[in-house]
């Protein structure tokens, strides 16, 4: 007992900070101590106005996302023992804004995650009394490791391209994207398309892979954004002999489905 | 850093389609050249004839013209020496984004330029031969 680890915390209050400034605390060390426990050690015991989010503190929220020692983290599953002695650098999520200290503002992924429409889309809604939809183990394989994402942004602050160029749509999105293109129950591919076959859609990445090995859930969105630019060339070629499905909009989805009801 | 608050929505966004996947489809075919292909070549004509653990006469200008003139021969070797071309151009062009380096167009013209100069020349003295 007794030994102390240091927390290097970015602070930044855009009311009073014209720039965000480094803060040291020492804080007890105990082995069973996350990341996140630290942060909450420095809050009720050293200083009250320190801001960060988390929720579940069971890395499935996606809500405790920040850079530790430079690496796109959650701060839940990250333990302080993989540093101890050694000070840890806890910083914001790289490559969004900042909204207060440890805060970052991912409202840019949440938008581009809106534009890739992750629900299943069916052409025509079917009656309760037709049952759910089966699917074989291998339609469920071809999808599932896609489908385990929490919207952490942990890919986003580790996307280089993303840092270099905030309009490309990014991995989480694209991955959650190939996620419901994938799925057998789906019928909304025609609707994603023009988003993945935009320069911002999956030809803005350049298979960096950081993204993959930074996600905490071990979604491989370098993979899945890979797998699309296959199907996005494949498209690109129906398109120049004028064969490549038409990109369809909520509307025509409408009107599909009022001429198979009416 | 561009605050994301400038953004509304992308509910009205125009996607426009890229062309990219041209230049990713030779990328990639040229990655399988250079993985499986080249090693092998740099193996034979680099290593193995230089050090004379092969007979040099395998090699030989005259066998080496025959391969080269024969329509499936030439086309190999056009395989061999233009796919690497264009997959290198795309990787610089795609290194020059990453180093920030500007006017885009300047890079890109220069590395697919000189993958097409190379395309061209290859496939013209392999037609003469």
């Amino acid at each position: 007992m007794g030994d102390k680890i240091t927390l290097e915390i970015m602070r930044y209050d855009p009311e009073k900070d014209d720039k965000p400034r480094m803060q040291t605390f020492q804080v007890p060390y105990v082995y069973e101590m996350s990341v996140l426990d630290g942060l909450q050690y420095t809050k009720d015991h050293l200083d009250q106005t320190l801001t960060y989010r988390y929720s579940c503190k069971m890395a499935i929220c996606g809500s405790c996302g920040f850079m530790v020692n430079g690496v796109p983290k959650l701060g839940c599953k990250t333990f302080l023992r993989d540093y101890f002695p050694q000070p840890v650098r806890i910083e914001p999520l790289a490559n969004f804004p900042i909204e207060k200290d440890l805060v970052s503002d991912i409202s840019d992924f949440i938008k581009k995650l809106e534009a890739i429409k992750p629900y299943l889309i069916r052409e025509n809604k079917g009656s309760l009394k037709d049952g759910a939809y089966s699917q074989t183990p291998e339609q469920l394989a071809r999808y599932r490791q896609y489908s385990m994402c929490i919207n952490c942004g942990l890919c986003y602050a580790a996307c280089p391209q993303y840092g270099l160029k905030n309009e490309f749509v990014g991995p989480a999105a694209l991955a959650l994207m190939h996620r419901y293109n994938t799925d057998s129950r789906d019928q909304g591919r025609a609707e994603r398309i023009p988003v993945m076959n935009a320069e911002e859609g999956v030809w803005s990445c350049t298979f960096v892979g950081y993204c993959s090995e930074v996600c905490p859930k071990k979604v491989d969105p370098a993979a899945a954004i890979n797998q699309s630019k296959v199907l996005s060339s494949i498209d690109y070629g129906l398109h120049l002999v004028g064969k490549a499905e038409q990109p369809k909009t909520i509307d025509d989805r409408h009107r599909i489905s009022e001429r198979k009801e009416g | 850093m561009k605050s994301s608050h400038q953004v509304k929505t992308l509910q009205d966004k125009q996607w426009n389609r890229s062309n990219e996947p041209i230049w990713w489809s030779l990328f990639g075919a040229g990655g399988v050249v250079v993985a499986l292909i080249l090693p092998a070549v740099i193996l034979i004509t680099g290593i193995l004839i230089p050090l004379g653990l092969v007979d040099p006469h395998f090699m030989s200008y005259v066998r080496m013209q025959g391969f080269a003139s024969h329509w499936l021969g030439g086309l190999i070797v056009f395989a061999v020496i233009v796919l690497p071309t264009w997959h290198a151009a795309h990787r610089i062009y795609h290194l020059s984004h990453d180093l920030m380096l500007k006017p885009h167009q300047l890079y890109f013209i220069l590395c697919y330029g000189l993958a097409f100069v190379i395309t061209i020349a290859a496939g013209t003295l392999l037609l003469v031969v």
